[in-house]
């Protein structure tokens, strides 16, 4: 187990096909999943990226080819016992709406035979991982539950046996937009905590570019067209199928990739202190032409904007609009900037700090050499 | 720092109706209050007349708790056998390797229940004079009520949720944890209400084991019959419906009991 890191997964030309039907549906697909990060499986439908997914914890048996995990060939393991060491979670959720979800979560740790005083723990933790209180939820059924929150727990079910590694078949795909974003970053969050090695089905492009380490883009029989990272793909689509399965817009999207803590943001800003005096203020608002000055507490995070033609009065502020952390990305702030119309976007770091001011220029700027740096210089507009 | 507010998910959580005991049983009320006035307007209705001595054979607390006894016994006997002969079929009719088996022998349980169980009583009995006419009775009556529980238990295995089950085989889960902890409890209801179904009408047709000799109120509405009592007849008649309908009422507390939480 120690020379190859666990949550491994090596498929080696896995074939499975049914008889009766002429071409099989996955076709020696060989692959491997480093540990400890998202693979995404995306493609049309029918492409047999399920059919994948699902050979690998053998609810489908191949019908020729070897499965590795840890390095050990699982191929002729017990499927049952194979399938406790894998959590799995799918679109519809199917949890047991007869039983609660504290039970529901206990499922895989009562298998595996830990004590109950091992598993309430391991449930509770789990609940807070996904954000659903325990002493609220522990005792719920399914049906007293939101989409969003079966889809939670759903999640804390297949993380029941702390197993290394993750199958999911589109988690988020029964889910609102607005819920589905929610969801796609804290599991996020989630996942750069505890490091799994992930398997994730899905036939929306975005969402694999937005979850995906790595992507592997399927196009019929189980026929991987290219395997890579999503800044890879987006850039250097290895062929025709790729471009057109990434569609247009694949340099809009690029934007998504990158982080704001990665980038430079101007802090040439303008700032005066919250319990700066009015002659301080006035001296500040003089010595620029922006038209707001941005207010900073004692511990430098911005508390709004100051209006420099009231510099000297009473020091009230226009609340902060759009403000932007280290985990938004290009793309969000480009979002935010069209939404709100406003000038200057207020970039903090992971404390809440000032870190500098975004305006629609200085993100254009931060945009070209985005895609300078990402190998091929394309047209932004 | 962030402005936009994170969406909240929690929002129209459905709420579950709170179990009252009082609100779940209280229509179980109902029924032994009507079927006791009923009985009581009998024996009230049969008092108020001078019984003769062939009306008084049949109509005295002896005789009558005799066959009231020999018709439960022989209706919770036959349920029992149909329970264990149908609840399993049900249950290997819907693995996929017997999955096909389902239809054709759905169609002889129909034939089980279409024939006129009179017509199959006694063609039982002219056909197999060596056994006795108990279990005559018995394989008539079983005949006639498996088809509600085979079908039951069938549809209420096929209702559940194919998503849950694929879950639970990918959690690790054996195929007979499956059907044991999964498949069997979400059946359940569906169950339950195949098996009331076949109480009712075995206490239905327990009535005609009075043509083989196999005792039952039956032998009081043929008594009634034979000797052109209308008042012993009528008093069979009651009989026999007041037991179906309190049969039910029973079945139905039960079923109530047994229901899974966390379904309705």
């Amino acid at each position: 187990m120690t020379d190859v890191a666990t949550g491994t997964i090596r498929l080696e030309k896995l074939t499975k096909s049914y008889d009766g039907h002429g071409k099989p549906a996955v076709d020696s697909l060989t692959m491997d999943i480093p540990a400890g990060e998202i693979v995404v499986l995306v493609g049309p439908s029918g492409c047999g990226k399920t059919t994948t997914m699902k050979l690998i914890n053998r609810l489908i048996e191949p019908t020729s080819g070897r499965i590795y995990l840890d390095g050990k060939d699982v191929t002729r393991e017990n499927p049952d016992l194979l399938r406790r060491r894998i959590g799995y979670s799918i679109q519809q959720t199917g949890l047991f709406p007869h039983r609660t979800v504290a039970d529901n979560i206990a499922t895989v740790p009562r298998m595996l035979g830990w004590s109950k005083d091992r598993t309430a723990a391991r449930v509770d933790e789990l609940l807070n991982l996904v954000g659903l209180d325990p002493d609220t939820y522990r005792r719920r059924f399914p049906k007293q539950l939101s989409g969003g929150q079966q889809q939670r727990v759903g999640v804390a079910r297949a993380l029941g046996g702390d197993p290394e590694v993750m199958l999911m078949d589109e988690p988020f795909g029964a889910i609102d937009p607005l819920n589905r974003e929610a969801l796609q970053n804290e599991f996020l969050r989630i996942q750069a905590e505890l490091k799994k090695t992930i398997v994730f089905v899905t036939h929306d492009i975005d969402e694999a570019v937005k979850m995906g380490d790595r992507i592997a883009i399927f196009s019929q029989n189980g026929r991987v067209e290219q395997y890579d990272t999503p800044e890879k793909i987006l850039s250097e689509p290895a062929n025709e199928f790729v471009s057109s399965f990434i569609g247009a817009g694949a340099a809009v999207r690029r934007l998504s990739l990158s982080r704001l803590a990665d980038v430079e943001v101007p802090d040439n800003w303008p700032t005066v202190g919250a319990d700066d005096s009015a002659d301080r203020r006035r001296v500040a608002a003089a010595g620029t032409d922006r038209d707001f000055l941005l207010v900073l507490d004692a511990d430098r995070r911005p508390v709004g904007w100051l209006p420099a033609a009231e510099a000297a009065e009473d020091g009230r502020t226009v609340p902060l609009l759009g403000a932007l952390g280290p985990g938004d990305t290009l793309y969000e702030a480009l979002d935010r900037m069209l939404t709100y119309s406003s000038t200057g976007h207020v970039v903090t770091d992971a404390e809440g700090r000032y870190r500098g001011v975004l305006e629609l220029d200085s993100l254009r700027t931060l945009i070209h050499a985005n895609n300078s740096a990402a190998g091929q210089s394309q047209e932004v507009s | 720092m962030a402005v936009i507010a994170e969406p909240r998910t929690d929002a129209a959580v459905p709420r579950v109706r709170p179990r009252s005991p009082l609100l779940a049983y209280g229509r179980h009320a109902l029924m032994p209050l009507l079927v006791g006035a009923a009985l009581l307007a009998l024996y009230l209705y049969v008092s108020g007349h001078e019984l003769d001595r062939i009306e008084r054979r049949s109509l005295n607390t002896e005789y009558l708790t005799s066959r009231i006894f020999d018709h439960l016994g022989l209706t919770l006997l036959t349920t029992a056998l149909i329970l264990l002969v149908a609840i399993p079929a049900g249950i290997l009719l819907t693995r996929p390797w017997a999955r096909r088996w389902a239809s054709p022998i759905l169609v002889i349980a129909n034939i089980g229940q279409a024939l006129p169980s009179l017509g199959l009583i006694v063609l039982l009995a002219v056909s197999f004079e060596t056994l006795g006419v108990n279990q005559i009775a018995i394989i008539a009556f079983l005949a006639y009520g498996i088809l509600p529980v085979l079908r039951n238990t069938i549809a209420g295995l096929q209702q559940v949720d194919r998503s849950v089950i694929e879950s639970a085989r990918g959690m690790g889960m054996t195929r007979g944890a499956v059907l044991r902890r999964i498949e069997l409890p979400l059946a359940v209801p569906v169950i339950l209400a195949g098996v009331r179904t076949a109480l009712v009408i075995t206490v239905g047709t327990v009535a005609l084991a009075t043509f083989v000799g196999a005792g039952g109120l039956g032998d009081v509405i043929n008594n009634g019959i034979n000797s052109s009592r209308d008042l012993v007849l009528l008093s069979g008649s009651v009989m026999v419906a007041a037991l179906a309908l309190l049969v039910d009422w029973a079945a139905g507390i039960v079923e109530d009991l047994l229901k899974p939480r966390g379904l309705s």
